[in-house]
């Protein structure tokens, strides 16, 4: 077989291997992408009524998801920018990108994100016209990555819903179980800001004693998953804050709970 | 036995590739925490090795020599990616957790070895069941390992409730450890031992011999 060895051959069987799977790859991605994209937003909106509460067994996510309005949200002034097209708003891309983002100092940047999003897209859930739910996401760090996932607040944007993470690389068992429905049924009815405004929900070390004044701010910690809990204590703390949706959560209770625009 | 049963079928106890080679130990530390996890690894492999061995097998005369890992390498990442984007596709739940490990399969040893070692000196139909029964022989580790783990360690088998948690208000702690990669090594290190307790033929041959305490021969000539 020494003719296979030759110079030709050799450039020859790779170009031709290489052409080969490369179609082949790109005639199975570009086959399967639709089908993709739609599991991607299915799992999205799927976390977002979860966090709201909303998923019900008889209804599709589709459904449900249809009554729940989108908006987006400059932070740092906290009005609504109707300037940039919903669809496709893409947060990644605007965290990434110099223009629409903002580099964060260590001292601000308590959930470790490194760069925040000027615009973030919010949504909204009326029901008869009145607001019931606002689901916004968070994200930061947690032990091993980042963690993602959608904060939903009652009307009065200072009690908590529900709290969901879609996308997580923390310790199965243990930092994981930020995930089991235990945990995250805890966060319902949990206060968020302390008579200053300032956010003081957090997730403490241990289990939350029942009778002690302070118990509305506090959810248990996850036990065996110390930094997973600070990093869910610190990303509610950035997003909830001053550089995360403090500014538009205080312009929308000024003007009636966001049934008129900011 | 027929020789394509033989091949089929002598990866799975007689050969084991993780049990008597120790190859692909890496996947079954990271993945065998969830039993569900570890039937789709199992299947992606399965596949991967079979498919792999088969397109290898098929050009393997015309493969230039010198770069003929470059080329098995190639094909494997190929199918690899085919995987990985099906699973999203298909399973989109669970190719959350998996694309990383997924994408870890063209570096499997089990894979690598069989293309290079079996499907390059054989006939396609041969190397395909050579790889279909090290992909099974693979899973069939895996499999008890992961069943072993999420029951004791999360108290769950495919994510039903076996064993009822205290977190759950049940009675059985979870025992932590089985979650994280070490406890994977002592559960194959058992299996080995078992099974070459079983077949004798397997136990290999001490490469030394460990010498006396010196200190007691010391002794022993005082």
């Amino acid at each position: 077989m020494k003719s296979n060895n030759s110079i030709l051959k050799t450039i020859l069987v790779s170009l031709v291997l290489c052409l080969v799977c490369s179609s082949v790859i790109s005639f199975t991605a570009i086959s399967l992408r639709e089908k993709q994209e739609a599991n991607v937003l299915l799992d999205k909106q799927e976390t977002i009524l979860a966090a709201a509460g909303l998923l019900k067994e008889q209804e599709s996510v589709d459904q449900i998801f249809s009554s729940i309005s989108e908006k987006i949200v400059n932070l740092d002034t906290g009005k609504y920018d109707h300037t940039i097209d919903l669809s496709s708003y893409n947060q990644k891309d605007y965290s990434n990108n110099e223009l629409t983002s903002k580099t964060l100092v260590p001292k601000e940047d308590i959930a470790v994100i490194k760069r925040r999003e000027n615009f973030a897209k919010v949504y909204l859930y009326y029901k008869d016209e009145v607001l019931e739910a606002i689901i916004l996401p968070v994200r930061g760090l947690g032990l091993w990555g980042t963690l993602y996932g959608y904060m939903a607040l009652e009307s009065d944007l200072q009690t908590v819903i529900g709290l969901e993470f879609y996308k997580h690389k923390e310790t199965p068992g243990l930092g994981a179980e930020v995930n089991n429905p235990k945990w995250k049924a805890l966060w319902k009815g949990k206060k968020i800001y302390d008579a200053n405004d300032e956010v003081i929900l957090s997730v403490i070390k241990g289990q939350v004693k029942r009778n002690s004044p302070s118990s509305l701010y506090e959810v248990d910690g996850l036990s065996g998953a110390t930094i997973t809990s600070k990093g869910v204590t610190n990303l509610l703390h950035f997003w909830l804050g001053k550089m995360g949706y403090g500014p538009y959560l205080k312009k929308l209770k000024e003007s009636n709970l966001g049934n008129s625009n900011v | 036995m027929s020789k394509a049963k033989q091949i089929l079928l002598n990866p799975i106890f007689n050969d084991n590739p993780i049990a008597l080679q120790v190859l692909g130990v890496c996947s079954a530390l990271a993945v065998t925490t969830n039993l569900y996890v570890t039937l789709i690894m199992c299947l992606a492999l399965t596949l991967v090795c079979g498919f792999s061995n088969l397109f290898v097998s098929i050009i393997r005369n015309h493969i230039p020599s010198n770069i003929r890992i470059i080329v098995q390498i190639t094909i494997i990442a190929s199918l690899v990616v085919i995987v990985d984007e099906l699973l999203k596709a298909y399973d989109y739940e669970s190719s959350k957790t998996m694309t990383v490990f997924v994408a870890l399969i063209v570096t499997n040893c089990i894979v690598m070895g069989r293309a290079e070692a079996f499907a390059m000196q054989n006939t396609p139909f041969l190397s395909f069941l050579d790889g279909i029964g090290n992909g099974l022989g693979y899973s069939l580790i895996l499999i008890f390992v992961a069943a072993f783990r999420e029951l004791l360690g999360a108290g769950t088998l495919l994510n039903y409730e076996i064993l009822p948690l205290i977190q759950n208000n049940g009675w059985y702690t979870g025992n932590n450890f089985f979650l994280l990669p070490p406890s994977s090594f002592i559960i194959i290190a058992l299996l080995i031992w078992g099974l070459r307790s079983w077949k004798k033929d397997q136990v290999e041959e001490a490469q030394f011999k460990v010498a006396e305490n010196s200190l007691e021969l010391e002794e022993s000539k005082m």
